[in-house]
C-alpha cells in the first residue's frame, strides 16, 4: 500500500484530518472546525529565520554585557546588568526567584538562539544538521519559557517606579532588550517547523537512506 | 455512531507532537514511535486530565500565600511600606501612576485568575464530556496559552528593583515571601496549560473516546 500520509495533516487542537495544500506567500492555513493555525507559507523561512537569529545573538550579547539602567543618589551612581540583578537576588536569599529569572531571561533565549543556529546554519549550507530531532524538540520545549518581551515590559515598569524617587539613567542593555524583543519575535514568526522537516526529509532521501 | 467528520485517531492515524507527521499506528502495538523524529506517539496524551488537575489545584493553594503575604518591602528615610500584590497596585493607582497600575493589575491579578478559572472550566467540561460550544472552548484554551507568560512581569519588576535599590544607601527594596509563591503559581499554571489536551474538547462531539 503506498503511503499517502505525507500529505495529510491532523489539527493539533481538534485532530481533524485534512489534506495539505499549497499556499501563496504570506498566507496561512487554518482548521475549518476549530480555527487553529495549521501551517504558514514558508517563503525563504530558513534564510529569514537565520538572519534574524544571528542579529538577535549579537544584540543578546549586548543586552547581557551592558547595564540595564543606573540610578543616581546624591551624585552616587549605581548600575546593574541583568546578571548582577540575578546574583544580587541570590545573595538576598531569594534563590528560587533568582533561578527563575536566570532561566527565563538568560538561559532560555540563549538556548533558543543556539538551537536555531545549530539547526539552520547547516541546512543553509546544504548539509543535514547533526542530531536535528533533538534541536527541534529543544526548540519546541524552550519556546514558552523564553520571556524576553515580558522582561522588557518589566524593565519599563521598574523604570517608571524608580523615577518617582531617583534620577534614573537608561543603560545600553535597555535598548538592546527592546531590539532583541523585536528580533526574537521576527525569528519565531518566520520559522516554519513544517518546512524544515520537509527539507530534512528531502535531504535524507537524497542521501539514499531510509 | 461515527459522523462524517474525518478524525485522525478514528482512522488509526496518529499525529506526532514534535514534527506533526501523520503516521499509521499498528493497533496491537503497545509503544509506537514517530518514523521521522523518533518521538513517542500517543493518540491522546496519557493522564493529561489528572496531571492538569493536580497542577491547577496546587496553583490554587499557592495562590493564597501569593496574595496574602508580602510581595515587596520598600523603605526610605521618610517612609516604610510593605505591599502585597493588590496593595501594590492600589498604591500605584493612588500615587498617580495609573498606567503602570493597570498593566500590573492585568499581569498579576487578572491573568493568573483567568488562567486558573479557564483551566478549571475546561477540565470540568472535558470530564463531563460536554459538547457545549467546542470552538469557543478551544479558543479560550489558545488565549490561556498565549497570555500565560505575561504574569511573570511582577517577578521581573521585583528582581530589578530589589537588586538596584540595594546598591543605593538611601533606600532599600526587598523581595518578600509572596514572590516565591507567585512565581510558583506562574510556573505551575504554565505547566498545567501545556499538559491540557485540547483534542479532548472535541472527542465528545463525534461521540468517541481515545486513549494513549
Amino acid at each position: 500500500m503506498p503511503d499517502r500520509t505525507a500529505q495529510l495533516i491532523a489539527c493539533h487542537d481538534c485532530d481533524l484530518l485534512q489534506r495539505d495544500i499549497q499556499l501563496n506567500p504570506g498566507c496561512y492555513a487554518s482548521c475549518p472546525r476549530c480555527g487553529a493555525v495549521l501551517y504558514r507559507n514558508a517563503t525563504d523561512s530558513v534564510d529569514r529565520t537565520l538572519a534574524y537569529t544571528l542579529a538577535a545573538a549579537m544584540v543578546f550579547l549586548g543586552a547581557n554585557v551592558f547595564p540595564v539602567f543606573s540610578i543616581e543618589v546624591q551624585g552616587d551612581r549605581s548600575a546593574i546588568t541583568l546578571f548582577e540583578a540575578v546574583l544580587s537576588l541570590w545573595d538576598q536569599d531569594m534563590k528560587t526567584i533568582s533561578l527563575l529569572v536566570f532561566f527565563t531571561a538568560m538561559i532560555a533565549p540563549a538556548v533558543e538562539l543556539l538551537s536555531f543556529t545549530c539547526l539552520l546554519l547547516p541546512l543553509k549550507l546544504g548539509k543535514v544538521p547533526p542530531s536535528y530531532p533533538l534541536f527541534m524538540r529543544v526548540l519546541q520545549f524552550i519556546e514558552p519559557w523564553c520571556m524576553v518581551e515580558v522582561l522588557m515590559l518589566g524593565v519599563l515598569v521598574s523604570l517608571v517606579k524608580l523615577t518617582n524617587n531617583f534620577r534614573v539613567i537608561p543603560g545600553m542593555a535597555l535598548w538592546s532588550f527592546a531590539v532583541l524583543t523585536l528580533l526574537l519575535a521576527a525569528a519565531a514568526a518566520s520559522f516554519n517547523a513544517r518546512d524544515v522537516w520537509a527539507q530534512l526529509d528531502a535531504k535524507w532521501q537524497g542521501q539514499g537512506e531510509p | 455512531m461515527t459522523s462524517g467528520v474525518p478524525i485522525a485517531a478514528a482512522r488509526g492515524l496518529c499525529s506526532c507532537h514534535v514534527c506533526q507527521l501523520v503516521s499509521r499506528r499498528a493497533p496491537g502495538a503497545q509503544v509506537a514511535h514517530c518514523p521521522r523524529c523518533g518521538a513517542r506517539l500517543h493518540f491522546r496524551r496519557p493522564g493529561s486530565v489528572q496531571r492538569c488537575w493536580a497542577l491547577v489545584i496546587a496553583s490554587y493553594i499557592l495562590y493564597i500565600p501569593a496574595n496574602v503575604l508580602i510581595m515587596m518591602e520598600t523603605g526610605s528615610l521618610i517612609s516604610y511600606r510593605k505591599d502585597t500584590i493588590v496593595s501594590g497596585v492600589v498604591h500605584l493607582w493612588k500615587t498617580g501612576s495609573w498606567m503602570i497600575a493597570v498593566i500590573v493589575f492585568i499581569a498579576s491579578v487578572a491573568i493568573p485568575l483567568l488562567k486558573l478559572f479557564s483551566l478549571t472550566l475546561l477540565l470540568i467540561s472535558v470530564q463531563r464530556r460536554s459538547t457545549w460550544n467546542p470552538r469557543q472552548r478551544t479558543r479560550l484554551y489558545r488565549l490561556v496559552e498565549a497570555v500565560g507568560r505575561w504574569s511573570m512581569l511582577d517577578i521581573y519588576v521585583v528582581t530589578l528593583l530589589a537588586a538596584l535599590v540595594q546598591l543605593g544607601s538611601m533606600a532599600t527594596v526587598k523581595a518578600g515571601p509572596a514572590s516565591v509563591a507567585f512565581g510558583a503559581v506562574v510556573v505551575l499554571t504554565m505547566f498545567a496549560t501545556m499538559e491540557f489536551e485540547p483534542r479532548l474538547i472535541w472527542d465528545p462531539v463525534q461521540k468517541e473516546e481515545f486513549h494513549d
